[in-house]
């Protein structure tokens, strides 16, 4: 059982006009099994708060506590907190060039575990994932994401996901710019490892199509860099009938 | 990755071409060559192929006098069919494929007290790669080299250059009819040392040449390989590995003069760069003369950048005088380890170092494999990553 515990977190970032307040004190604690769809307009600070949560360098958190089962996240560095558990994956999977699916998967598992997997149980374990994702087998000699279509790139963050085993997972628009199929394959993913792994899923979107395949304990609204309500799935039906115009207009 | 490809310049890449853009040569044939050191003046660094180089530790190689300095030969027992001897200066420019080009290697032949030839005698075939290695003692040298591949022969030759000098160097590679040679430069020199070498090899009817450079080491590494085919069917790859950390200039000119029909010519050179004064340029002229009808080539740069700071300069220049080709052509690129990479690799848990060691790792391992000789491979690998050893610790201390 693990819990993400973020109290009152406030980001900001540079910017060429100054510093600009993005996160204004958010509260949202996720255990394990649970799944928290965080939804809201474009510009609210969602992706900020994804990103500030793995710790991307560009955001400064100026307020505010992240604790995973007690630790400190906002001490460590972008790849202990991968290390201690949290995933991200990411709404704009990054190219690397020269570096195979299968060599950057293998370095990382060896580095979230502390030690090289067993290579017979590896080779299986990724071969039905990326069955299971619908990734021919090509796709391990290619390289990270170079010249991967958005939803090729989407499965790869699952199949990480999936082979990482993490205690908590931020998925920062994966469903953005899929087709149904796609979306299918993806939520499956995540289904699956919940079920697998009692996974704990942040699940940040734009639009609540996704919920019809990954069923949310807990919807957030996030206005404006803050959760503006919080309710069930039925606040989600709600959105959907009625869109953020009414946060904004209070915003 | 910013690409470049016939048409584009990124802001730290030159990128020229011989049609269109005017160089100060009006072809690259048009340049001297000659055994005369009075040829060529004191080159002042506004010359087209003195531009980039560091000319103030080249500066005592220009000098026309004897040195009394020597490398020291390590050569192993010779295979039957191979011999090693030394010749005079009248004899050595006599058996030299051609004269040198520019005013450092002129010296080096004139002021050279004779040359050292190793010679494969014809249709010798050698099973096992024939590795020399020359160690500097902290002297100035100026050396004299011929190879010469006798036809239908077959060998590889490592030639390995470490410890400190400040070494100029003419190395002529002969292959006669039918001759397959593999030649491996590497440059393993200790951090102060200065090398400025020319290395020029004419090709005969059916021969191949490999030719691979690999500059890890030395202050200041200047290295101009020329690659000329005399008959038809011959085929040259040249390949270059470069890794400059700061304080490194690293200089890779290559010519392949296409001048009869029938002959291809591939070249590929890549390189890392890391810490804030690294340099490195790389200048590839191809030129297909009239004659060359059939030519096929294609010459390939590839720099990659890790920190801040660092220069790559890469000059692609294709000078084509016939239609009559099979393929001509060449791409340049210049590409940033940036820190949203950095980010992706480090957010599934792969630390700092490691990230770096993954992507320069996979950036050589292709071009490693092409060397072709499996124990320089191995040693490659392991010296990559204690360049990145060395890297990290630079990075680490400047973040301190």
């Amino acid at each position: 059982m693990s819990t993400l515990e973020i109290k009152n977190l406030h980001a900001s970032v540079e910017t060429p006009e100054g510093t600009k307040q993005i996160l204004k004190g958010v509260n949202l604690t996720i255990n394990s099994g649970e799944t928290h769809a965080i939804m809201g307009p474009n510009g609210s600070g969602k992706s900020t708060l994804a990103y500030a949560i793995a710790g991307h360098p560009k955001y400064d958190i100026t307020e505010g506590s992240v604790f995973l089962d007690g630790e400190d996240v906002l001490e460590m560095s972008v790849d202990e907190r991968a290390k201690a558990g949290l995933f991200l994956a990411m709404q704009y999977p990054v190219e690397v060039p020269g570096v195979s699916v299968s060599n950057f998967l293998r370095t990382a598992k060896t580095a979230i575990d502390g030690e090289a997997p067993k290579l017979r149980t590896w080779v299986k374990d990724v071969k039905v994932s990326m069955e299971q994702l619908r990734m021919d087998s090509s796709f391990a000699e290619r390289n990270v994401n170079e010249g991967f279509s958005g939803g090729e790139k989407k499965r790869h963050e699952i199949l990480q996901m999936e082979l990482l085993s993490p205690k908590i997972a931020v998925l920062d628009e994966t469903d953005s710019g899929l087709d149904v199929d796609a979306l299918r394959i993806v939520s499956e993913g995540v289904n699956r490892v919940k079920e697998n792994t009692g996974l704990g899923v942040m699940l940040i979107t734009h639009y609540t199509r996704i919920l019809r395949y990954i069923k949310p304990d807990f919807v957030h609204v996030f206005v404006n860099g803050q959760v503006a309500e919080e309710g069930g799935p039925e606040l989600a039906e709600r959105l959907e009938a009625e869109g953020y115009d009414r946060y904004l207009v209070e915003a | 990755m910013t690409v470049t490809d016939h048409s584009q310049a990124t802001a730290d890449t030159a990128h020229s071409h011989g049609l269109g853009t005017p160089t100060p040569d009006a072809s690259r044939a048009d340049r001297p060559t000659s055994w005369d050191v009075d040829t060529f003046t004191v080159p002042s660094g506004r010359e087209e192929n003195w531009r980039f180089s560091p000319l103030k530790d080249i500066k005592p190689m220009l000098q026309a006098e004897d040195t009394d300095g020597h490398l020291e030969w390590d050569i192993p027992t010779l295979p039957e069919g191979v011999t090693i001897s030394d010749i005079d200066t009248a004899a050595a420019q006599e058996r030299s494929v051609r004269a040198p080009g520019d005013r450092a290697s002129a010296v080096a032949a004139a002021h050279s007290g004779g040359a050292r030839v190793l010679s494969i005698a014809p249709n010798t075939v050698l099973d096992e790669p024939l590795q020399i290695t020359v160690t500097g003692t902290g002297q100035d040298v100026r050396g004299h080299l011929l190879v010469e591949a006798g036809a239908s022969s077959e060998a590889t030759i490592i030639l390995e250059r470490k410890g400190t000098a400040t070494y100029s160097e003419f190395v002529s590679v002969d292959l006669a009819q039918n001759a397959g040679l593999n030649l491996v430069l590497l440059q393993l020199w200790d951090n102060d040392s200065v090398h400025a070498g020319e290395v020029v090899a004419r090709l005969g009817r059916d021969s191949r040449l490999r030719g691979s450079v690999v500059t890890l080491g030395g202050k200041s590494v200047r290295l101009n390989t020329s690659a000329a085919f005399a008959g038809e069917g011959a085929r040259v790859d040249l390949f270059g590995l470069y890794f400059a950390d700061s304080g490194q200039h690293q200089e890779h000119q290559l010519f392949v003069d296409h001048a009869v029909p029938r002959c291809t010519s591939r070249v590929t050179y890549k390189g890392a760069l890391a810490g804030k004064t690294a340099r490195t340029v790389w200048i590839g002229d191809v030129l297909i003369r009239k004659e060359a009808e059939e030519t096929d080539t294609y010459e390939l740069n590839r720099n990659l950048v890790l920190t801040d700071g660092a220069r790559a300069d890469s000059v692609p220049n294709l000078e084509i005088e016939t239609g009559e080709i099979a393929g001509a052509g060449h791409a340049s690129a210049t590409g940033r380890f940036d820190d949203e990479q950095m980010f992706y690799l480090r957010s599934r848990g792969i630390s700092e170092d490691q990230a770096r060691k993954l992507v320069v790792r996979g950036f050589f391992a292709d071009l490693v494999q092409e060397i072709g000789v499996a124990s320089v491979e191995e040693s490659l690998m392991k010296a990559i990553d204690a360049e990145l050893d060395h890297v990290n610790e630079e990075l680490a201390e400047e973040d301190a």
